[in-house]
């Protein structure tokens, strides 16, 4: 174990002025399982873009602190320097070609070849593919991983399984591979698959090559891991031996207390029994946010938050109610069905959504803000037209009184309402989107990801005013939000999400490990916290 | 304050410059290039002008029809001849009911809107299908429908003298506008000339003599050599000839306010015709341009724009887009057929057959020039545009044509200007959009 291969020394890196990274110290032996955990933004991607030289890096500056690997002190420019230093990296998206073979697709950009009368004239490029040294290489490699499928299988149509254990041979295969990234290998497996991905990983490891695994279950890491280094807020928090610690400590470390965003409640907030939304076995086929069978019940006048970490599923919930995402399942609003995969009866039935993706879907970036903000009522509800030889044309002075209204409302920083959206700050743009949604005069809110790519201070006002929102118009709001620490601050109760069902329900008093453990899917493990 | 308030002053013009392309820029310049080279080779820049005029005012309603089409995502509208074929067909369709003059002109547009109509649902849906791709799918639509219509023409059972072949089935390549009275029947509504001078040379050995201005009406006016005003030609369609001694003097149109006076260069006499507007023409532009305008302002308008901008958005929002799609369509096929109408009577002729084939092209350069994206598009836009890019050609023709004198280059150089240009635009078609 005193072979170090790999050690990150006062790592320190920041864009612009703001410190993803701060003094992060960690070291992979030879043989060693070390597991990197965080949470979503902890810095553990940029941590891994460092040691491979991701050009995102060195244009924006480059990082401070050291990266030693064989006890050299190495700065890694480019992908390929990294390749060179013996460093590999398993993707969490697959990197294959479909109309490949196994062998080929080991093997792409690595072949073996001989030469050949053309390639004698024109160059190594057109040398012969050496396809028996090839297949053999290949073959060599699925040994290594003890997986029996025949390396000259085209890839296209293998289970998810194979195709992650290709992109593990094709690492392996490369000479003098010391370092070996698993970023989220099982993400996208079954158990059963997995299970076998975790034996080729002790594998691999018993052969001696130093083992990165990023992973946010922490059953797993229990299971595999020799040590475990826990990453928040780009700060480096502990590296544990394993067999010293329990997914109870991890979870909490992971958590941790955040920057306080305090909780104010008054007493002037109703909430009543009756049931407002009622959700039944929704399943939501959003891209990389799968809802696979929800059930949600949301009283009139309450703030639900929904959490979770990224690709688990929370954000496809109000994406599928709303109708951005193909739906299905059964949604009571207001004591009526609300036909699903129909934005405008939505909208029409007095809901609001506020989009996670702000540009994608939230902002007509090249229009004016005025625009932006009368642009759902106007469509919906006819607002803000007038008539014009009995032609509906829109109603210049009513925009603009109604957006000014709203700027000042809920302070919209910006030179004036004719200003395009696109040329707004991240928190100026939330609020638009925000104004948009209030001149529906919605009865029910969802807000998704309301502070992403927000500064702090911006953070707060768009809390308060969804608090102000509920408290002085008894606006019932659904907030989903990868911050645990802006849930906490302003939802009466918060459902988990975990693998596109309902991990379970919690108070924001409830403690960090409570959080931690039911964000990564492993409180089954833990004695006595069923509630 | 006062470098306050210029500075106020020069950003504000700062933002006005800024906000037209480089492109456009670039298209000005060469205008502005081709205009002097003009100037300095002695063709009048008075005639040049007039005709980007006129020209401006015959291809505006086919630019116009590329905003519907631009704003609701669906690209320039490269399937033009779609509805080109749709005007000409109505066009032909009133000859064949005997409509002539101003009639002939609006029973033509009458007729084009529910042609366009239906054909431009029927392309809508199609568009629909083939989201992605709509640009290329456009362009062989486009050609397609030319290829089929030459089929109509052989076929349909019209038998209008004036259109028919001498002997045999099948309508004209190029159908005489004159002969039904409708060439010219926009561009002559109260046309006039700005600036138009009858110029008389004032060398030694004609002092003194006595020039006899003839008038079609044959009333004959003699004048001195001095500045002389005539009251007012009555014009009114009738073209005045006139004549300095026996010379006859080049044709002039309009009429009203021509001015003798005198000048002592040798070469002429000579008559400037000015800059002639073509009023009803510029007028029925005027029209479309503030019809597409306000729509654009309707509920119904700002959902397409919305759609084509970020359909995401736009469906979030409870639109639908297939449907604002269809619409745009629509309303881009009736601006293209009723602008193939306006085209012809300007032009003085219809054209069947293989002539509609590559007229989407100038629409599309014209518009791309003014300042559109593939995403965005404005009347402005439209305006801008057309006006460049017909300067551009109707100034590059006779430049040419002086420049390489006594060779047959000028068509090649009007070639490599024309598509050029086109081609420069296109260029630009996927900037910001």
């Amino acid at each position: 174990m005193s072979d170090t291969l790999l050690r990150f020394s006062n790592v320190t890196k920041n864009y612009y002025g703001n410190i993803v990274l701060e003094n992060i110290n960690f070291e992979v032996h030879a043989g060693e399982i070390h597991a990197l955990i965080g949470e979503n933004g902890a810095g553990k991607s940029t941590l891994m873009n460092i040691l491979f030289g991701m050009p995102v890096i060195h244009s924006t500056g480059g990082y401070d602190g050291d990266v030693i690997i064989n006890g050299e002190k190495t700065l890694i420019k480019s992908p390929f320097e990294a390749m060179d230093a013996g460093i590999g990296m398993v993707h969490q998206e697959f990197m294959l070609i479909p109309g490949f073979t196994i062998t080929e697709n080991i093997k792409i950009n690595r072949e073996i070849t001989t030469p050949n009368i053309v390639s004698g004239v024109l160059g190594k490029r057109l040398e012969t593919l050496d396809m028996i040294k090839m297949d053999a290489d290949a073959r060599k490699a699925l040994d290594t991983l003890d997986m029996g499928i025949e390396e000259y299988t085209m890839v296209a149509g293998l289970p998810v399984g194979h195709k992650q254990f290709i992109e593990i041979a094709r690492e392996i295969d490369k000479t003098g591979i010391k370092i070996l990234v698993f970023d989220e290998p099982t993400a996208v497996l079954t158990e059963s698959e997995a299970q076998n991905l975790l034996a080729a990983v002790r594998r691999l490891a018993k052969l001696g090559i130093g083992i990165v695994f990023i992973s946010h279950r922490l059953d797993e890491i229990m299971d595999v891991a020799d040590r475990v280094t826990v990453l928040r807020d780009g700060q480096h928090v502990a590296t544990k031996d394993v067999k010293d610690t329990d997914v109870v400590e991890i979870a909490q470390l992971m958590i941790g207390r955040k920057v306080t965003l305090s909780r104010v409640q008054s007493d002037k907030r109703k909430i009543s029994d009756e049931v407002m939304l009622s959700v039944k076995n929704l399943h939501v086929a959003m891209p990389g946010e799968m809802v696979r069978g929800i059930d949600l019940e949301v009283r009139k006048g309450e703030i639900i938050g929904i959490g979770g970490l990224a690709g688990q599923g929370k954000l496809g919930i109000a994406n599928g109610i709303t109708g951005t995402y193909l739906a299905t399942g059964k949604v009571i609003f207001n004591g009526k069905p609300l036909p699903l995969n129909s934005p405008r009866s939505t909208i029409e039935a007095g809901i609001a959504f506020v989009s996670e993706d702000r540009k994608g879907v939230g902002l007509l970036l090249d229009e004016s803000i005025e625009l932006n903000i009368a642009f759902t009522a106007m469509q919906i509800h006819d607002k803000f037209l007038s008539n014009f030889f009995g032609y509906k044309v829109r109603n210049d002075h009513e925009i603009r009184k109604h957006a000014e209204r709203m700027i000042k409302d809920i302070d919209i920083r910006c030179n004036s309402p004719m200003q395009n959206t696109g040329s707004l700050s991240g928190g100026n743009q939330q609020k638009v989107c925000v104004a948009r949604a209030l001149t529906q005069n919605p009865q029910f809110l969802f807000v998704s990801e309301p502070t992403r790519g927000i500064d702090i201070g911006a953070k707060k006002l768009i809390l308060d005013l969804l608090l102000k929102l509920n408290e002085e118009y008894g606006m019932t709001i659904v907030m989903t939000s990868s911050e645990l620490a802006e849930l906490r601050s302003i939802c009466d109760k918060i459902v988990i999400i975990c693998g596109g069902a309902v991990e379970g329900v919690l108070m924001p008093e409830a403690s960090d490990a409570e959080f931690g453990l039911m964000m990564s899917g492993s409180r089954a493990h833990v004695r006595g916290n069923d509630k | 304050m006062i470098d306050a308030e210029n500075g106020g002053a020069f950003s504000r013009l700062k933002s006005a410059v800024g906000s037209i392309g480089i492109p456009t820029w670039i298209i000005a310049g060469l205008w502005a290039i081709v205009l002097s080279a003009g100037y300095y080779k002695g063709i009048s820049v008075e005639t040049l002008l007039s005709d980007t005029i006129r020209r401006v005012g015959m291809n505006g309603v086919l630019v116009l029809a590329m905003v519907p089409a631009i704003q609701s995502g669906t690209g320039p509208n490269f399937a033009l001849p779609i509805g080109i074929s749709c005007g000409l067909f109505a066009l032909i369709t009133a000859i064949e009911f005997d409509y002539t003059g101003a009639s002939w002109l609006i029973m033509s547009i009458l007729f084009s809107i529910p042609i366009a109509g239906v054909v431009g649902y029927l392309y809508g849906k199609l568009l629909n299908a083939v989201k992605g791709s709509e640009m290329t799918i456009a362009t062989y639509t486009g050609f397609s429908i030319v290829a089929f219509m030459c089929l109509i023409w052989l076929v349909v059972p019209f038998s209008h003298p004036n259109m028919g072949w001498f002997m045999g089935e099948g309508l004209r390549e190029t159908i005489q506008l004159d002969a039904i009275k409708g060439a010219n029947v926009l561009n002559n509504f109260a046309i006039f000339n700005i600036g138009g001078e009858v110029v008389i040379p004032t060398s030694d050995d004609e002092k003194g003599q006595t020039f006899v201005i003839t008038e079609i009406e044959k009333k004959t006016t003699t004048i001195n050599i001095k500045e002389v005003e005539i009251p007012e030609v009555k014009g009114g369609g009738i073209t005045p000839t006139f004549y300095i001694g026996d010379i006859k003097l080049p044709t002039v149109i309009g009429g009203k306010g021509i001015r003798i006076i005198k000048t002592d260069s040798t070469e002429l006499p000579a008559v400037r015709r000015g800059i002639t507007i073509p009023t009803g023409l510029l007028l029925v532009f005027a029209f479309f341009s503030v019809l597409v305008w306000l729509f654009f302002r309707s509920k119904a308008g700002i959902a397409i724009s919305a759609g084509g901008l970020n359909p995401r958005f736009a469906q979030a929002a409870g639109l639908n887009i297939d449907r604002s799609r269809v619409w745009a369509n629509i309303l881009s096929t009736m601006l293209g057929a009723i602008g193939i109408i306006i085209y012809s009577q300007s032009y003085g002729y219809a054209q069947l057959y293989q002539a509609p084939m590559m007229m989407a092209f100038p629409a599309v350069a014209a518009i791309l020039i003014g300042g559109a994206t593939a995403s965005r598009a404005k009347i402005s836009h439209v305006v801008i545009g057309v006006i460049l890019f017909q300067g551009l050609l109707t100034t590059a023709l006779p430049v040419t044509n002086a420049l390489f004198e006594g060779t047959d280059l000028s068509e090649i150089a009007r070639m490599v200007i024309q598509n050029g240009v086109i081609l420069f635009a296109l260029t630009q078609v996927k900037r910001g959009g």
